[in-house]
């Protein structure tokens, strides 16, 4: 089992979670986050004075699946979020010890 | 002008002839006199009511500026940890200054007494009922001046809460508004507005400066005396480094929308009656308004490349602010240029004055309310003509000029006096109370309570729990 973790632009959570959908991904988890990579971050004006924002909004998607089908999800993901542009985001793969559905106890894959 | 009235007073008559007629009509000849004096009451019963239903209207507006306009235009501007500590300094005054004023903070203002404060005769409201004072209003009941008035002296003090936003301990913020009010709000009003004032204009006073609605006994006193508060409590810890933006610029906008709104109450509620000196404040005031709106977002524009929300309506109370003094004494054109100039002097005043010095006036209390007042108090003289408002009159009763376009420069040098008092008094009555204060109870919070929040430490409760779980 691979935990799959992605941080994508705010505006292209709909998109990617279609795109999962259709590759037949039941489950995630989404989160609102705020972070930085390369991207700079932009500034606001209050009063004529400026203050930098570099902690930008994002959407941090999480998921865990069989690895038969990782890498499907990943380029699901990677085509629906990709702009082109700095600040698309980031995804992170990791192994996942065990599943438990707490319903029923379910273990391993059956509980994902 | 004078055909309105006598069509208003036409207009009376067809109302109360009825009840006239059928009165006088067991009555025995030959009373005509006693008609026409009934007639005459009836009519001035008219007007009078006339002017007290807008006059109470004009109260409620000057309330509805402090609460919940203030509170909301300052409690938007405040990071989110001190969010009803903001607004509810301004709700105190409220319930606060009402007391005072109740108790002798009236009759120091408006009663008799020196050139330079009133007496104890009206303490307690003594006196203050329905018959009217005709040295201040001769058309009302002088209990509805005395409300009106508090409207005033409730607003005043809470503009100073923005200087010393999230920092100041609660209980020093109320002893310290007690005092303030007392010692340099009521004198103020009296020097300006009082009978016997020094500065009155309309009764006779020393130096005559004219204050429609309150630039140098409003906003030069509470935007001076912020600063000396910002100066003495010192900045909040980590300013300028840290990040201290409006947790909510879209509160900040609506209460900058209904103080614009309560503000017709403020000026032309000022006329103290409801014909077309108080039309003619409502219409400076409102266009004042607007050209600050412009004034303030093009500077910005210029100097940032984008317009703000937040610059829009801070541009729109600086105009406010400035129009002020000059309402019932300007005409709309005037008032347009009062209120560009205002506009794009206050934002240079808070975007470059404030960051050079670096004091820290945390909603731009100073930046704001004590350079537009004082700005709006100078142009008074500038703008005041006597075809506005008949304002000083020889001994014929004809009317004399007003201000400098007016042919009277004169005028210029009475305001600045009016301006210079204002500022002193406000520097120095606001040091004294600071002293008093800090060494009775303190003026700050702790730092761990300022970083904490106030809402939490000075009030046990937080504005926003939007809790996951229910």
């Amino acid at each position: 089992m691979i935990k799959i973790e992605a941080i994508i632009q705010t505006s292209k959570l709909e998109a990617v979670k279609d795109a999962l959908h259709e590759i037949g991904v039941e489950g995630m988890t989404v989160l609102e986050v705020r972070g930085h990579g390369r991207q700079k971050g932009h500034t606001e004006f209050y009063r004529g004075r400026e203050y930098t924002v570099d902690l930008i909004p994002k959407m941090k998607l999480e998921t865990v699946l069989p690895d038969a089908i990782v890498e499907k999800a990943v380029q699901a993901i990677v085509t629906a979020a990709r702009t082109g542009k700095i600040g698309d985001g980031k995804i992170f793969l990791s192994k996942v010890d065990e599943a438990i559905r707490i319903r029923n106890d379910e273990r391993g894959e059956g509980a994902l | 002008m004078r055909n309105w009235r006598v069509l208003g007073f036409l207009f009376a008559l067809f109302l109360v002839s009825p009840t006239l007629l059928a009165q006088s009509a067991p009555a025995p000849a030959g009373s005509d006199n006693a008609r026409l004096a009934k007639l005459e009451q009836a009519a001035s019963e008219a007007k009078s009511s006339a002017d007290n239903a807008w006059m109470l209207t004009s109260s409620a507006l000057v309330l509805m500026m402090t609460g919940p306009g203030l509170a909301l235009f300052y409690g938007g501007l405040v990071r989110k940890k001190n969010v009803l500590a903001t607004m509810v300094q301004s709700f105190a005054m409220m319930a606060v200054i009402t007391m005072v004023w109740a108790i002798v903070s009236y009759s120091l203002a408006f009663g008799s007494g020196s050139s330079f404060i009133g007496g104890f005769h009206n303490l307690f409201l003594r006196g203050v009922g329905a018959n009217p004072d005709p040295d201040y209003a001769a058309t009302i009941p002088l209990q509805t001046f005395m409300v009106y008035q508090l409207m005033f002296a409730i607003i005043t003090p809470a503009l100073i809460t923005g200087a010393f936003a999230e920092r100041m301990k609660f209980s020093a913020m109320l002893f310290f508004m007690v005092l303030w009010s007392l010692i340099v709000y009521s004198p103020m009003a009296h020097m300006v507005w009082g009978k016997g004032g020094l500065l009155n204009a309309s009764l006779g006073g020393r130096f005559p400066c004219l204050d429609f609605a309150g630039g140098t006994v409003v906003h030069v006193t509470s935007g001076v005396s912020a600063l000396v508060c910002a100066l003495y409590l010192g900045k909040r810890v980590g300013y300028p480094k840290q990040a201290m933006t409006p947790h909510s610029v879209v509160l900040s906008f609506v209460g900058a929308c209904l103080l614009w709104v309560g503000w017709f109450g403020f000026n032309a509620g000022s006329a103290l009656a409801a014909g077309s000196l108080a039309t003619s404040a409502f219409v400076a005031t409102h266009f004042g308004a607007a050209a600050a709106v412009i004034g303030w977002s093009g500077a910005e524009w210029i100097r940032n490349g984008k317009p703000s929300a937040l610059g829009a309506i801070s541009g729109a109370v600086a105009g406010l602010v400035a129009i002020t003094p000059a309402a019932g004494f300007v005409g709309p054109m005037p008032a347009i240029v009062i209120g560009l100039i205002a506009g794009a002097f206050c934002f240079f005043m808070v975007a470059t004055v404030k960051a050079r010095f670096g004091y820290d006036d945390s909603l731009d209390a100073f930046g704001v309310h004590g350079a537009g007042g004082t700005l709006g108090a100078l142009l008074t003289g500038v703008f005041a003509v006597s075809a506005v408002n008949p304002i000083f009159k020889d001994a014929q009763g004809n009317p004399l000029p007003s201000g400098l376009i007016d042919g009277n420069a004169h005028q210029l040098l009475n305001q600045a006096v009016g301006v210079i008092i204002a500022w002193v008094l406000a520097i120095v009555g606001t040091l004294i109370i600071l002293k008093i204060v800090d060494v009775t109870i303190g003026l700050r919070v702790t730092e761990d309570e300022e970083v904490q929040g106030l809402d939490l430490t000075q009030h046990g409760e937080e504005g926003y729990s939007w809790e996951v779980t229910a």
